[in-house]
């Protein structure tokens, strides 16, 4: 069978691809695109460790087929920080030590991105429930959950300074 | 395997007869855990994401209609489509993490045929019907009568759920849904317990539909508590029968998520106090 | 001057140790470029697939890899007898691929390079096995049973006098006792007797095991792998191939996390061998369901004791008969819980007796603190039921039979300055330990031991041209130790931690390093840091006394400066001196190799917050408070992510976490669905108070860290959950169904 041909965007730029109709978007990006920061940490959507966006819609990776990518928006980790600048969760977890080995922190990033773009200031439990469907084993959650809420209050205070100018 | 998105019911039907080992999907999120388990990977799998009137949500004339691709998040956050089914809305914001959210159907959780389904007790609670389309037209079932055991639904060759009915309800009437799992999330209902209650002004029941997840091959109905329940104020005495109830119409599978006694039991529970919750948003 | 033990400067005065930088690899870790070892990629690779056992225990009479060689994209097939024979006791080599038998469920069979992922798995089913199924033994009681069907035909158990005549499923036995048992209990006016078991539990590493190998002629290869020790990688690789370690270069990706797991082997010598015999790069990568079926998890256990108090609450004689499941192959599980079962308390007569039980699962492998939070459950519970009894505070109870200095251990040596009772008044001091409960809630306290190891480190430290210091080690960083490492660097040398550049170098370019184990990597490598710059200091003095033209007695080193103590010469910079390196003597290096000793004991004291729904048996954990001692903490962040994780792994293991075999030996629940680890809303915030008592042994005072966490949140959870319900939990895991089947019970209903 022929490869399929893709054409979409990912980060903002225009990416085309060959795949084959029965892989996964997770497979697609890390082997075809060399975007290796999303991870497979279980292959069935139970640990989020694959999560990106897909048409503004936060999904794990691995339960994509790539072929629902064409004509699609797809934003990984890759593309979080702004070139040199990074997003202020990406800020607050590395100065809240949110993160210890590292696999996890990707796809927790894009869901906390995800949350705060919908809800800009979540409670403790709104954080908790959001980040539910990525399993970290390293931290209990303490840091990065403070992590995501301190990096709400920046934004929130980067906005009004915004405001104010 | 070959992926295929019609972007027509009439297209996808098409597709359907063309290759007889075929899949449709909407969300994907129990297919390829299954298929990476072992399942045998079907020939074609068919999108159903791209057809419009699968994905959209509707009122009219006192009916709702949603389309049986429309992702969970959608209808847990609709919120019209909450304050008439806030328990349907709360099912389909229980299946697993936001990332599934986002991807999983109606369609889909009422298609796999688990008897765990979060969103079947409470589709069935209030009535809802399945619009299903097929080459020579289509039909209507209610949900109750599409799964007819693990994994097996009456769906013939060729067809496939386009939408789901249900009539907005009546005054003073509401649903909620209620499971049992062990972590917060994440996990697959131990039991799950729907009801609608309709209350009158005297704080008496007037109607009453209860249905169990997880506790049987399929979600059954509690008739001998909606009995129980009916023409009753919900009270100590009630509350009691409904439990009792719950337990009898019980026929679980011991398994790694759970033991008989222990579904059981706490299929009593549920269905208790998803009618105390039911009856009161129905009082409001 | 170089003296490594010399302790640093007073704790008041370090100016970086103690201080919270952002890590030096943070930043690849979150804008998604840090390398894990499923990130590599070489040109030319092949993919790998294992074929696995679907069986618990079976004769292997045939394999034909006929048909798997002929499938498309098929490069390399290999089998057991691509190895040579391994030693009788080399256990790794003799779990990673079956010979004439398999032992449990998952164990690999034969393995296949392919052109793509798919081509290889289509290629492994292919292959044909005949087996001739065994009887299996799945329980610490089926496997010593008298009748019991053996796995291995020659396992004489170690340990028992006289030597038994006949195999069994038990490879030893371990004995510790002190004083007159009879005579202690005599003198103890309540004792309790209890029974508890507990299920086998996975480390539960989000990052499955991968590898690249490339074996790029019949005498050397070259690994890329994500272990918690890359030297560990290239002996264990060596001996299944029947290589030297020299033959082998490993070099560590990141870690996705380890917790004890990734201290051993699975993938490495088969990717090596198929990489041999395609002659091309093979990269293989676990599926979850195979790192649950094949690799980990820490053994299943059962285990009897008895304590007997006096009224005053001084613990007089304690008695154990402990069994550990090892899984498929002997391991020394048993032998740690005996260790650490009564190490807490300071008791004048007790009998210690453990057993290791080889049943068909997985071959068991360290998770942090191995084998000491289950001994905790046993010990802990029982302690709060003789608090209960003598009314007593459960802390004063434990003050009162704490160790100290001096005090010795179970298995013989006097321990050091230890934290334990300050560990225990940070929790009655907090104010957490008098918030009033309601309803259905309750609060539980423990304690836990774990003894912490040195073993062998490297450093190298090399000067760059502009002043920045490259801190190069082996110990691969499984939770911040680089930023540990560059932290007591900068303090040393005196320059601001941006100016230190922590990497973890591969087999051929630092020293002979252990894994990343027993808590010991801030303290052992961490060491070997120091020495390195105090060496580099010594060399900075002499290139300063030469630019000076000055005695090198006259040179001292302070803020990373040198100074003249006859003040004739203005300081210099270290970057100064670097930068005129070439007129000095040449580039600006050393390097410190060391065997560390002196690693302190560590001890944490928990206390957990509860709410049980009586009518589910669900609990929800309301506030969770952990006192742990340090000795000190380089960088607290880190300090408080060790015990935070510590207490959540252990809370999963208490609550939910279990593997389900079913009657055939096959494992249920090999995914995240059904093996439940704690997801961020079920548990609250953790409060962390970080106890300092120093351990002379180290320059800094450090103490391992890493694993003591988990040891206390079972009996934790326990204790919390007796104060909530009046149920004594004693089988693990907690989960609702065994609370309401204890609730039930009690009630006398249902």
């Amino acid at each position: 069978m022929n490869r399929r041909h893709i054409t979409c965007t990912i980060n903002g730029d225009k990416a085309e691809f060959l795949c084959d109709d029965d892989e996964s978007l997770l497979n697609t990006l890390r082997d075809e695109l060399g975007l290796t920061g999303a991870k497979e940490g279980c292959g069935t959507g139970d640990c989020g460790a694959c999560s990106v966006m897909l048409n503004g819609r936060l999904v794990c990776s691995c339960l994509v087929f790539a072929p629902e990518a064409e004509g699609a928006t797809i934003e990984t980790i890759e593309g979080m920080a702004d070139g040199e600048h990074l997003h202020p969760l990406q800020t607050a977890f590395l100065e809240g030590a949110a993160l210890q080995c590292g696999i996890c922190t990707p796809g927790v990033l894009i869901a906390a991105k995800a949350l705060l773009d919908r809800n800009p200031e979540p409670t403790e439990s709104e954080v908790r429930y959001a980040l539910a469907g990525n399993l970290c084993r390293c931290t209990g959650y303490d840091k990065i959950v403070r992590s995501v809420l301190d990096a709400a209050a920046q934004m929130k205070n980067n906005l009004q300074e915004g405001d104010r100018l | 395997m070959k992926y295929e998105a019609p972007k027509s019911i009439d297209e996808a039907l098409e597709l359907l007869e063309s290759e007889p080992d075929s899949c449709v999907f909407a969300g994907a999120t129990d297919i390829i855990p299954q298929m990476r388990s072992g399942r045998p990977e079907p020939k074609l799998m068919i999108d159903l994401k791209c057809i419009p009137e699968m994905v959209q949500i509707a009122c009219e004339n006192k009916v709702w209609t949603i389309g049986a691709a429309v992702p969970a998040v959608l209808i847990a956050g609709d919120s019209a489509l909450k304050s008439d089914f806030p328990g349907l809305a709360e099912s389909a914001g229980l299946i697993g993490s936001d990332q599934i959210q986002n991807r999983a159907s109606l369609g889909g959780n009422v298609c796999n045929a688990s008897p765990a389904a979060d969103t079947v007790p409470a589709l069935i609670v209030n009535n809802a019907h399945a619009v299903i389309a097929s080459k020579g037209g289509m039909r209507t079932l209610p949900v109750a009568l599409i799964a007819t055991g693990p994994g097996s639904t009456s769906l013939n060759a060729g067809e496939f759920i386009v939408a789901f009915r249900i009539e907005q309800p009546l005054p003073h009437s509401a649903d909620a849904y209620l499971r049992f799992i062990p972590r917060t999330e994440m996990d697959i209902a131990v039991v799950g317990a729907a009801a609608r209650i309709t209350m009158d002004k005297a704080g008496n029941c007037t109607d009453a539909v209860i249905a169990l997840g997880a506790v049987a091959p399929t979600a059954v109905r509690v008739t001998a508590a909606e009995d129980a329940l009916r023409g009753n104020p919900i009270d100590e005495d009630t509350l009691t029968k409904i439990m009792a109830a719950a337990r009898a119409a019980c026929n679980p599978i011991d398994d790694k998520r759970g033991s008989k006694e222990y579904r059981t039991q706490v299929a009593g529970v549920l269905a208790k106090r998803v009618v105390i919750e039911a009856a009161d948003r129905a009082r409001k | 001057m170089t003296d490594i033990n010399a302790v640093s400067n007073t704790p008041n005065s370090y100016k970086w140790v103690g201080t919270r930088p952002v890590r030096h690899d943070g930043l690849e870790k979150v804008n998604g470029h840090a390398r894990f070892a499923a990130d590599l990629s070489l040109p030319r690779m092949l993919s790998g697939h294992v074929l696995r056992s679907p069986f618990a225990h079976a004769r292997i009479i045939s394999i034909d890899t006929k048909e798997a060689e002929a499938m498309p994209g098929v490069k390399a097939v290999i089998t057991s007898a691509d190895f040579p024979e391994p030693h009788r006791k080399d256990y790794v080599s003799l779990n990673l691929m079956a010979r004439d038998k398999v032992f449990y469920e998952g164990q690999a069979v034969a393995a296949v390079a392919a052109g793509t992922k798919r081509q290889a798995k289509a290629a492994a089913e292919k292959i044909v096995v005949q087996y001739q199924e065994l009887p299996h033994v799945l329980s610490i009681d089926e496997a010593m049973a008298e009748d019991a069907p053996l796995l291995h035909e020659n396992l004489i158990t170690k340990g028992v006098e006289p030597v038994p005549g006949k195999a069994s499923n038990i490879p030893s036995r371990t004995l510790f006792e002190r004083g007159d048992l009879d005579a202690g209990f005599k003198e103890a006016d309540v004792v309790f007797e209890q029974e508890f078991t507990t299920k086998v539990v996975h480390q539960g590493y989000i990052e499955p095991h991968a590898v690249v190998a490339d074996t790029s002629s019949d005498d050397r290869s070259v690994i890329w792998c994500s272990s918690q020790g890359h030297f560990m990688i290239r002996a264990k690789t060596a001996a299944m191939l029947g290589w030297e370690p020299s033959q082998l270069k490993v070099i560590p990706a990141e870690i996705g996390g380890g917790f004890g797991g990734k201290t051993t082997i699975y993938l490495e010598p088969l990717a090596a061998k198929l990489s041999q015999k395609a002659k091309r790069p093979v990269k293989i990568v676990m599926s979850r369901d195979e790192v649950f079926r094949a690799t980990g998890p820490t053994p299943g256990t059962k285990l009897r004791i008895k304590l007997g108090a006096k009224k005053n609450g001084k613990i007089v004689a304690g008695k154990a008969w402990l069994a550990y499941e090892n899984g498929a192959y002997p391991g020394i599980w048993g032998m740690l819980g005996a260790m650490c079962l009564f190490a807490p308390y300071d008791i004048p007569n007790f009998y210690v007796e453990a057993f290791e039980v080889v049943v068909n699962k997985p071959v068991n492998i360290a998770y942090r603190a191995p084998s000491a939070p289950m001994a905790a459950f046993a010990t802990e519970t029982v302690v709060d039921q003789i608090a209960r009894e003598l009314k007593l505070d459960p802390i004063e109870l434990r003050l009162i039979n704490a160790v100290e200095e001096g005090s010795r251990k179970p298995d013989g040596p006097k321990y050091g300055p230890i934290g334990f009772k300050e560990t225990l008044e940070a929790i009655r001091n907090h104010p957490n330990y008098s918030i009033p409960l309601g309803p259905n809630q309750g609060r539980g306290i423990a304690s836990g031991y774990w003894f912490n190891i040195g073993e062998s480190s490297s450093a190298t430290v090399h000067l760059t041209e502009d002043g920045t210091a490259i801190v190069v080690t082996g110990s691969p960083d499984i939770g911040g130790s680089r930023a540990s490492m560059a932290l007591m660097a900068a303090e040393e040398l005196g320059i601001d931690v941006k100016l230190v550049q922590p990497r973890v170098a591969d087999t051929d370019s630092i020293g002979f390093t252990d894994v990343t184990e027993g808590s010991r990597t801030t303290f052992a490598t961490g060491m070997a840091v120091v020495g390195a710059c105090r060496q580099l200091i010594d060399e900075l003095r002499k290139r300063a006394a030469m630019m000076w033209e000055v005695d090198i007695d006259e040179v001292e080193w302070m803020d990373g400066n040198a100074l003249h103590t006859v003040n004739k010469h203005a300081p210099l910079a270290l970057a100064e001196i670097t930068k005129s390196a070439k007129k000095t003597g040449g580039p600006l290096t050393t390097t410190h190799s060391l065997e560390a000793r002196g690693a302190g004991a560590a001890f944490s004291t928990q206390m957990c917050d509860l709410e049980v729904d009586p009518e589910t048996g669900a609990v929800t954990i309301l506030r969770y408070t952990t006192a742990q001692d340090a000795g000190t903490a380089i960088h607290p962040g880190y300090v408080e992510g060790q015990f935070q994780g510590g207490v959540a792994q252990g809370i999963g293991w208490a609550l939910n976490e279990e593997y389900v075999h079913n009657a055939e030996g096959v494992m249920e629940n090999p995914g995240f669905l059904d093996y439940r680890i704690p997801v961020a809303s079920d548990l609250p915030m953790i409060e962390t108070i970080i106890v300092e008592v120093p351990n002379p042994k180290h320059p800094y005072g450090v103490r391992g860290v890493g694993e003591v966490g988990i040891v206390p949140p079972i009996p934790a959870v326990a204790n919390a959950i007796h104060d909530a319900t009046g149920l004594r939990m004693r089988r693990l895991p907690m989960s609702p169904m065994t609370i309401l089947a204890g609730l039930n019970q009690k009630n006398g209903s249902a």
